[in-house]
């Protein structure tokens, strides 16, 4: 059980890294996902399955394949990872890495000293299910209705006047995006390139 | 009768409060007749309690009349109280009958100017501090009037207040006056102080009683109040103010700067003149001031080409002799020169203001001539006010009045032969200057064509005063032995080398000789005027007689100058550089905080976690 | 987790991996309330992170119906390009 923790913890966190990395998005979200596999079995090792299982339905299943409907819409292609290569530049990090690192190590030192050394337990999805429908009734509620303004919202947010029409998207889009000349601001367009 | 001597300011003051609020809304009329109304009545008053107050003196030779207690606080309670005794009156009838016929002759003056009502507002409200000041019996009062008559003569100094040059001349007037109003003001602290009183009729007393001949008290205080004459009677050394307001509309000056409220500073004397007695080196500077003032102002008169400005410094010139008559001790010749000397004058400046008004507002007198067929009775009324001023024997009235003084300057007990020297030179100037004025205003070719001629209100005043000038001079025992309730008489104990009438003579000679060298000069043979200006020498004393004996540049290189520098240097003070400071220390805030508006995410999601970071750290090492 | 999830928040221009990695930093969160209530032995922990669960939902679809209005608009997933707000 604790070797199954750490590696898969272990595999969460190097699949993280490898996800911050990537420059084409699909390779990214990819990764994410594997992460999140990973946080799942973390979950079920520390005893809570239902949770695990949640993780991968929800987070993994239905989250993650949002994404990469709407990375697939936008039609970003191979410039946007020429792109990213440019904006990727080893200074760039430095300074949050620097943040994060003291955050980590403030955040290590709190655990360290609040430490008192008891074990993990599993809580049993019968004890959970008791608990969100006894004191945390109205917590579920509520997060009923914030799922259905989000619908709401996306729906509105995402809705198209179709004012002009649509750009086709045929057999050529390949040769469109080369004539595009690698933009990504004007990738899926029909105007020519603009100097970056 | 004499219960309504409080009508006589009250009526200039409301008709003055009227004008002010609603001058505006009434007709051209209706203001005239408020404005002149109100000092006719207040004139008619005075006239009325005069034929009561001679038919039967009140007790004492002294009337007075508590109207109300003013301020009341720990022992010090002035009271607004009139107070009439011989010396009043005689002013406040010269002040109250001459200042209706200006009044007069002023509505159909500025009837063509814009502010008319405005006009008359301040010309009442003249009046009326004019007669407080006049009427006060106690010197806070008087002081009210003081300062009163100062603002309404920087008021109307400035009356045409879209000419910026006119405010200045009204603001110079002002702030002269000021100076000598300090001075008067630091004396009345010291009266007060060492006296307890501000009655003047109780101070005086007080004075004499517990004041020794000589003693510094009563010096310093005549010095403060002669500061304050000085001032409002444009003496040395603060004279320069006068000739400037000549600025102000023609019967504003015939009204303050000729008859009256430079005459407030002989008042004062006057009327403390038991305390100049009690300082004798007080009393001998009111005469060195008035003789030296006398000559300069006299020498000054010859040079200048504008009408008004000749009239002004004989202004200061004449009421040089009235200081000199009190410096000497001839407290009664000096109010009957006073009294002389506001009927000519005003009819001067009256006559004046005809001549500038006709000849289309040119006042170079160099360049009208020969208005004596053209402007009848302004020429007659001229005439004989000039004469009255350079003192035609016995028929005028300046005649008698000067020579009073002239003679009391050789004889009285604090004569001095040099005053009566002083006297004589200026009785010289006087005539010269005059005849000068009179040849080249009347006589000689036509300069200007006449284009207005004036209407009954405007010379009726002048023949009026024309008969004045020659009659007063007939009253002068009766005027000397009513003054003398009042004022002490002189005694002439320096009779020695001189008789009066030997005195008059000389006068009357040297009146001749101005009027002969005048004649030539300025008549005959005017090109030996102008040779005379040509020469070197001449042309030096010209230019320095002509600007005043160089006061006005004296005046600036050592008080106008140094502040104008010092308030520019003191422009950007340390005070202002705490608040500039301070504005300059937040704007700095301001520039540095805006730059981390970038309005990217980034930025701020680093700036949160930089935040938290920080956060949990403090709570970490608490 | 967090503390990764942070720096690619921090790091990365393009909008996509913005968002990715506001999962990254909730799924963290998550986990440290599932082991909280583990070790304490409550089911509190697995409830908040359901709840964590739905909110992170919700504003996924909200985030990415804004992105595609974004897209829409500049015809660019730079999150700098963003930067109206300007003081």
């Amino acid at each position: 059980m604790e070797l199954a923790f750490y590696i898969a913890g272990a595999m969460a966190v190097m699949s993280t890294i490898l996800m911050l990395t990537r420059l084409n998005v699909v390779h990214a979200l990819l990764y994410l996902i594997v992460s999140l596999l990973g946080v799942a079995v973390v979950f079920y090792t520390l005893g809570a399955p239902f949770v695990a299982a949640l993780e991968v339905i929800i987070y993994a299943g239905a989250i993650m394949v949002l994404f990469v409907f709407v990375v697939m819409m936008l039609n970003l292609g191979a410039p946007a990872a020429g792109i990213e290569k440019q904006w990727l530049t080893p200074g760039i990090w430095t300074g949050p890495v620097l943040l994060a690192a003291i955050l980590i190590t403030e955040v290590v030192y709190l655990v360290r000293i609040g430490a008192s050394g008891a074990s993990t337990g599993a809580v049993d999805p019968k004890q959970v299910g008791m608990v969100l429908f006894g004191p945390y009734l109205i917590g579920v509620e509520v997060a009923s209705m914030l799922l259905l303004a989000g619908v709401v919202g996306a729906y509105h947010l995402g809705y198209r006047k179709v004012e002009k029409p649509e750009i086709q998207h045929d057999a050529d889009t390949n040769e469109r995006r080369a004539a595009a000349g690698g933009d990504l601001v004007l990738a899926g367009t029909d105007q020519p390139a603009r100097t970056p | 009768m004499i219960s309504l001597l409080w009508l006589i300011p009250a009526l200039p003051f409301a008709s003055a409060t009227v004008l002010m609020l609603f001058g505006s809304r009434l007709s051209r009329r209706a203001t005239a007749a408020v404005g002149v109304g109100s000092v006719g009545l207040s004139a008619l008053v005075t006239i009325l309690i005069a034929v009561g107050f001679f038919s039967a003196p009140p007790a004492g030779g002294s009337y007075t009349q508590l109207l109300w207690t003013w301020i009341s606080v720990a022992g010090f309670t002035p009271q607004v109280g009139l107070y009439l005794d011989a010396l009043s009156l005689v002013m406040v009838l010269v002040v109250t009958f001459v200042g209706f016929l200006i009044h007069l002759y002023s509505a159909e003056f500025m009837m063509e100017d814009e502010g008319y009502s405005r006009f008359f507002g301040y010309m009442n409200l003249f009046v009326a501090s004019m007669l407080m000041l006049l009427l006060a019996n106690n010197l806070l009062l008087l002081y009210l009037g003081w300062e009163g008559v100062g603002l309404c003569s920087y008021l109307l100094i400035g009356f045409w207040y879209r000419d910026p040059a006119n405010g200045r001349a009204g603001r110079k007037a002002f702030i002269l006056t000021r100076v000598g109003d300090t001075a008067m003001l630091l004396g009345l602290f010291l009266l007060f102080t060492k006296l307890g009183t501000m009655q003047i009729q109780d101070l005086m007393h007080r004075a004499s009683e517990q004041w020794p001949t000589g003693s510094t008290y009563a010096v310093v205080a005549a010095f403060l109040l002669l500061g304050g004459a000085v001032g409002k009677s444009a003496q040395l050394p603060l004279q320069v103010w006068l000739p400037d307001a000549m600025a102000g509309p023609t019967p504003v000056s015939a009204l303050l700067h000729a008859a009256t409220m430079v005459t407030a500073g002989v008042y004062l004397i006057a009327r403390t003149h038991v305390l100049f007695s009690l300082a004798p080196a007080a009393q001998f500077a009111v005469a060195v001031v008035g003789a030296s003032t006398m000559l300069l102002a006299g020498f000054s008169a010859l040079t200048q080409y504008d009408l008004k400005r000749v009239l002004a410094y004989s202004t200061v010139s004449q009421i040089g002799y009235m200081f000199l008559a009190l410096g000497v001790g001839a407290w009664q010749a000096a109010m009957f020169h006073f009294v002389t000397h506001a009927c000519f004058k005003a009819l001067l400046f009256l006559g004046a203001g005809v001549i500038i008004n006709a000849v289309d507002e040119e006042h170079n007198i160099f360049k009208m001539g020969g208005l004596r067929k053209e402007l009848p009775v302004a020429f007659w009324t001229f005439l004989i006010a000039g004469c009255s001023l350079a003192g035609l024997p016995f028929i005028t009235a300046g005649f008698f009045s000067k020579d009073l003084i002239i003679w009391e300057a050789w004889s009285a007990q604090q004569g001095h032969p040099g005053f009566w020297v002083a006297g004589m030179v200026g009785a010289l100037m006087t005539s010269l200057y005059t005849f000068r004025m009179i040849f080249r205003v009347f006589f000689g070719p036509l300069g200007i064509p006449v284009t207005k001629r004036p209407g009954y209100a405007m010379t009726a005043p002048l023949v009026i005063l024309a008969l004045l000038a020659i009659v007063t001079g007939y009253l002068k025992h009766p005027l000397l032995g009513f003054l003398g309730s009042v004022l002490p008489s002189t005694l002439e104990t320096n009779t020695h080398g001189l008789t009066e009438l030997g005195s008059e003579g000389i006068a009357a000679l040297l009146f001749l000789i101005g009027l002969y060298f005048s004649n030539l000069f300025h008549l005959q043979k005017r090109g030996l005027a102008d040779a005379l200006v040509a020469n070197p020498v001449g042309r030096m004393l010209h230019d320095w007689w002509f600007a005043d004996w160089g006061f006005d540049w004296i005046y600036d290189k050592v008080f106008v100058q140094p502040f104008i520098w010092a308030s520019e240097v003191n422009k950007s003070d340390c005070v202002d550089a705490f608040y500039t400071g301070l504005a300059w220390l937040i704007q700095l805030f301001y520039r540095g905080l805006s730059r981390t508006e970038t309005g990217r995410v980034r930025w701020y999601a680093t700036a949160m976690a930089a935040g938290s970071v920080l956060f949990i750290a403090m709570v970490l090492y608490k | 987790m967090f503390s990764l999830g942070l720096t690619s928040l921090l790091v990365r221009r393009n909008l996509i991996f913005v968002l990715m990695s506001l999962e990254v930093m909730l799924n963290a969160a998550g986990l440290a309330f599932v082991v909280a209530g583990s070790r304490w032995h409550q089911a509190d922990g697995q409830v908040m992170f359901l709840f964590i669960l739905a909110v992170a939902a919700a504003e996924v679809s909200v985030g990415l119906a804004l992105v595609l209005q974004i897209y829409r608009r500049c015809k660019s997933l730079d999150v700098d390009e963003l930067s109206e707000m300007r003081g």
